[in-house]
């Protein structure tokens, strides 16, 4: 991507947010908050060692919430021009004419707000042009053809770069901005065995291009996964120990954050109300944010609503310590916002973790489980049912794949029977975390 | 009736102050390198939303989206690039990146083909305009009130009403000019009911390409209402779903889900052009059991899946995709249509001007069949009946596909006894199809709530089916 002045983005976005604000003001609103991004990124796709998509993108838009008193409305436009700013305004607050009063309705309070901006380091751009992004893709996807020949198809092995730039303001006189860049190679390919395939894919992620792993290795491990999932043989209905791959992990703790989010909780649609000071993980296991890790992919200053986001536990040993909230839901459940408007900002699973390769040992007989396929998660019950694949594991050790399996049982119980976690971390998303064991889920099979 | 070219014309191209001239310039410098087709895809969206929680309307939004998609396509490989306002420079530049991919030379461009007027699918209508906002704040009020005058156990009352109109122009070098202008009106409500210190969930909804006047001038959001105080009630008494394979008979409408992920994006073309499709290279063979016949029909009045042309200007058609068991047709966009020497099938679709058009499902489903719905249930001696679902997920590789049901119930002796636990069915698709053992006579479509994911795109579409038995499935529950 083509270098670009950032300072002179940020201070142009940040005047385009304070005209905003002051049109809002003019139009009559009582308070606003505006965000407005301006994201621009280059993908570029090879398959079957050839160049098939060289994508550009380039997205500007931004949004406005008026409050007109207690009551409220948004708009939002990919148009930034002067006619835009005026119509989009106006477009929010006829609807917050409309809307009924809600006394939770209105911005954090103003000493909320994130006044000292810690240095994150997110934003290192990647000088890369197309014919360098092709020439990386196609040694990523070569990688994996070459590592098995058993790989007889592809589809596609992706390079992409992304720089954004976003600006949040309100009417405390807040105007902040956050830049960052986005940096992945992505390879999914087929394996193919008599006459059935399977496909599997791998990725590595970060704010860093250099930090990113070797690209031959992600390809390399692309094709092991898709040859792993070869050779399926049935297993007998059950209960069985569960252990989660890493990326596996990652979802099911996403599901104990969703039960203790703000909005979940207060529209009394989580299986985990009241449960401030309960006990849900094992006394072993911590839930701890670090929204302020340096080149975190998730790291932020300031959260959804602007106020300032701090290091806390929302688990501590196995007992919820704080929810997961934004200003609104914390309004909602008279209690005070956590900083979390738009999410957890880089999750830590803290607990002791073993070598992954014993995990398999603990697990005797059962399932490690590689993909999750569905819905079948219900927030309001904890009824957890998806489609899964994986590794069988007899005696301790990898005996074949499995397809067309589910895994059942109530997140309540899951969460309780984590009884092992691995060294394995995965460190490209939000949630880090090991490889989880889970005593005791039905695992069924036809 | 207004030609929806020049409705298009004049919300697109006149706004950005772009004359024809200035399009012809632009498809000339997107041909100025060897490419196989270019094509500028034009589109302006706006949509309104309202929400009711906690008794209040507490939440509207207005979103509009504009912007232009460029794209060059040079045998397997595409250049795309999109700007987000609709003005000449930046679509200049837009168009330099997109036939970067072109490699030398130049090539001409078609004169203008008229592929006629597809008849339309659906009414030029704007569902934002359809009613006041008075009307809409109070369409919510009356229905909450509704929600919860019908049991005591209603604890929660979620509704919301989303209207949308997009209009689009596609211009082309292979000679392509086409617009469209497309309504799209969807209502949902979700109840939560609690008894005893259980509380359970229960959802509905419908919609469809058209203005939001079905909301108020008849009681279908009352319906609505009922429906979901219904599944959350039912669910309240709901056991602990079974674990295993067994036989599954699935109602009418809604679980048509079973064919759009068991058959429909296995049959996608841009899947079986590369191979990875777990049914390509089966044209002709049979695929599921002779009950089963599949269609893909853009064609249907006002259905949310409808097309009167799809992204890439192609009228919208109906294509039979399985025909008594044997495959016929995959689902074609232009550039999967040339690679693999086939006509286009009307399936391009897109989720907005930013991204690139694939193909994509219309309204899917399986034909009736000749056996009485009881009749199916009565041949069940211990299985599972099934009537709505969260969703569904497929991998076309391997064929494997779930669907997670929200509301089913035990089949003992015949007959349909307790309700049972949301649990995720699995199957392989083509097997499950060959096991398809009973058709039901009761074709229904669902009411229009669906939404498709593909490649990080989102597409409305329907979905539909008879009540059907499938001999064999996996139902993933707790019990023994």
């Amino acid at each position: 991507m083509e270098a670009i002045d950032m300072a002179g983005l940020e201070g142009e976005l940040k005047e385009l947010v304070g005209r905003i604000l002051g049109e809002a003001k003019r139009q009559g609103a009582t308070a606003a908050e505006v965000s407005v991004t301006d994201d621009a990124g280059l993908a570029v796709k090879v398959r079957n060692r050839e160049l098939e998509t060289v994508e550009f993108t380039h997205d500007r838009g931004f949004g406005i919430t008026v409050f007109d008193g207690q009551r409220k409305g948004s708009a939002s436009t990919s148009d930034a021009s002067e006619d835009a700013v005026q119509g989009t305004v106006r477009a929010a607050l006829n609807i917050a004419r409309f809307t009924e009063e809600d006394p939770c309705n209105g911005l954090a309070e103003a000493e909320l707000m994130a006044r000292e901006l810690p240095e994150l380091d997110l934003y290192h751009p990647w000088p890369l042009d197309v014919p360098e992004a092709e020439r990386f893709a196609l040694e990523t996807e070569a990688a994996a053809f070459d590592h098995d020949a058993r790989i007889t198809n592809s589809e596609g092995a992706e390079v992409a770069s992304h720089r954004s730039c976003s600006v949040y303001g309100n009417s405390h006189d807040f105007v902040e901005a956050l830049q960052g860049t986005r940096h992945s190679v992505s390879v999914s390919v087929i394996a193919e065995e008599g006459s059935r395939m399977q496909n599997d894919y791998w990725y590595t992620m970060g704010r860093v291009a250099d930090a990113l792993d070797d690209h031959k290795a992600v390809g390399r491990r692309a094709a092991e996964r898709a040859v792993a999932r070869l050779g399926v043989r049935p297993v007998a209905t059950g209960q069985y120990p569960v252990l989660f791959d890493p990326q596996m992990a990652s979802s099911l703790i996403g599901h104990l954050i969703g039960a203790i989010s703000g909005g979940a909780l207060y529209r009394k649609a989580s299986w985990l109300l009241d449960s401030l000071g309960k006990q849900v993980m094992p006394s072993s296991m911590s839930l701890v944010e670090n929204p302020h890790l340096p080149r975190g992919i998730a790291s932020t200053p300031f959260d959804g609503d602007g106020v300032a986001t701090r290091a806390k536990a929302f688990v501590e040993n196995g007992v919820v310590a704080s929810y997961v909230l934004g200003n609104y839901a914390a309004k909602r459940l008279d209690m005070v916002t956590t900083g979390n408007a738009g999410g957890v900002f880089n999750l830590e699973v803290q607990t002791e973790r073993k070598p992954a390769s014993n995990l398999m040992r603990e697990v005797g007989t059962g399932l490690m489980v590689t993909h999750l396929m569905g819905q079948g998660v219900n927030r309001v019950t904890g009824d957890y049912s998806r489609g899964a694949s994986g590794i069988w594991i007899e005696n301790g050790e990898p005996a074949h794949a499995v397809d067309e399996v589910t895994i059942a049982a109530n997140l309540a119980d899951v969460y309780r029977n984590i009884v092992a976690a691995g060294d394995d971390v995965d460190r490209r998303g939000t949630i880090h975390v090991g490889s989880l064991l889970v005593d005791g889920m039905t695992v069924a099979a036809s | 009736m207004t030609n929806p070219i020049e409705s298009a014309r004049k919300a697109l191209l006149d706004a950005g102050e772009i004359g024809d001239g200035d399009v012809d310039r632009l498809l000339g410098r997107l041909t100025s390198k060897q490419i196989d087709t270019g094509e500028l895809f034009f589109q302006v969206s706006r949509n309104e939303s309202w929400s009711l929680e906690d008794g209040r309307v507490k939440d509207g939004a207005y979103h509009v989206d504009r912007g232009v998609g460029v794209r060059a396509v040079s045998g397997e490989r595409t250049g795309f690039a999109y700007v987000n306002d609709i003005a000449l420079p930046r679509l200049a530049e837009a168009t330099d990146a997109a036939r970067s991919i072109a490699r030398s030379g130049g090539n001409a461009i078609a004169g203008p083909v008229s592929p006629g007027t597809p008849a339309p699918r659906y009414g030029a209508v704007d569902p934002l305009a359809s009613a006041g906002e008075t009307d809409k704040v109070a369409l919510l009020s009356r229905i909450d009130s509704f929600a919860r005058s019908l049991d005591p156990a209603v604890r929660e009352v979620h509704v919301t009403v989303a209207l949308n109109q997009d209009i689009n122009l596609v211009v082309a070098t292979d000679g392509t000019l086409s617009a469209d202008v497309r309504p799209m009106a969807r209502f949902s409500i979700e109840v939560i009911a609690e008894r005893d210190g259980r509380r359970e969930r229960g959802v509905s909804g419908g919609g469809g390409r058209i203005d939001a006047a079905w909301l108020f001038d008849t009681d279908a959001a009352e319906g609505y209402a009922r429906e979901a105080v219904r599944a959350a009630l039912v669910n309240l008494d709901a056991v602990d779903a079974p674990a295993g394979a067994m036989p599954v008979v699935l109602g009418p409408g809604w679980p048509g889900v079973l064919l759009h992920e068991a058959v429909g994006h296995g049959l996608e073309g841009d899947f079986n052009r590369k191979g990875t499709s777990a049914y390509a290279g089966r044209m002709g063979e049979t695929v599921a059991s002779t009950l089963c016949t599949v269609v893909d029909d853009a064609t249907l009045a006002d259905r949310r899946g409808s097309l009167t042309v799809d992204d890439e200007g192609t009228p919208g058609e109906r294509t039979v995709l399985i025909e008594d068991g044997v495959l016929r047709g995959y689902m074609q966009d232009k550039m999967n249509a040339r690679l693999m020497g086939v006509a286009s099938t009307g399936n391009a679709r897109r989720q907005s001007y930013a991204h690139l058009p694939m193909p994509r499902m219309t309204n899917t489903f399986l034909l009736a069949g000749e056996s009485e719905p009881e009749e199916i249930l009565a041949s069940v001696d211990r299985g599972v009946y099934a009537v709505s679902f969260a969703g569904g997920q497929v991998d076309i590789t391997n064929g494997q596909f779930v669907f997670s049901a929200t509301e089913a119930y035990l089949i003992e002796n015949g007959k349909v006894t307790a309700p049972i636990r949301g649990a995720t069915l699995i199957g392989n698709g083509p097997d499950a199809m060959h096991r398809v053992s009973m058709v039901g006579n009761d074709l229904e479509l669902d009411a229009g709530i669906g939404v498709c994911g593909k490649e990080g795109q989102g597409v409305p579409v329907g979905v539909g089916q008879p009540t059907l038995k499938i001999d064999e499935l996996t139902v993933g529950g707790t019990a023994a």
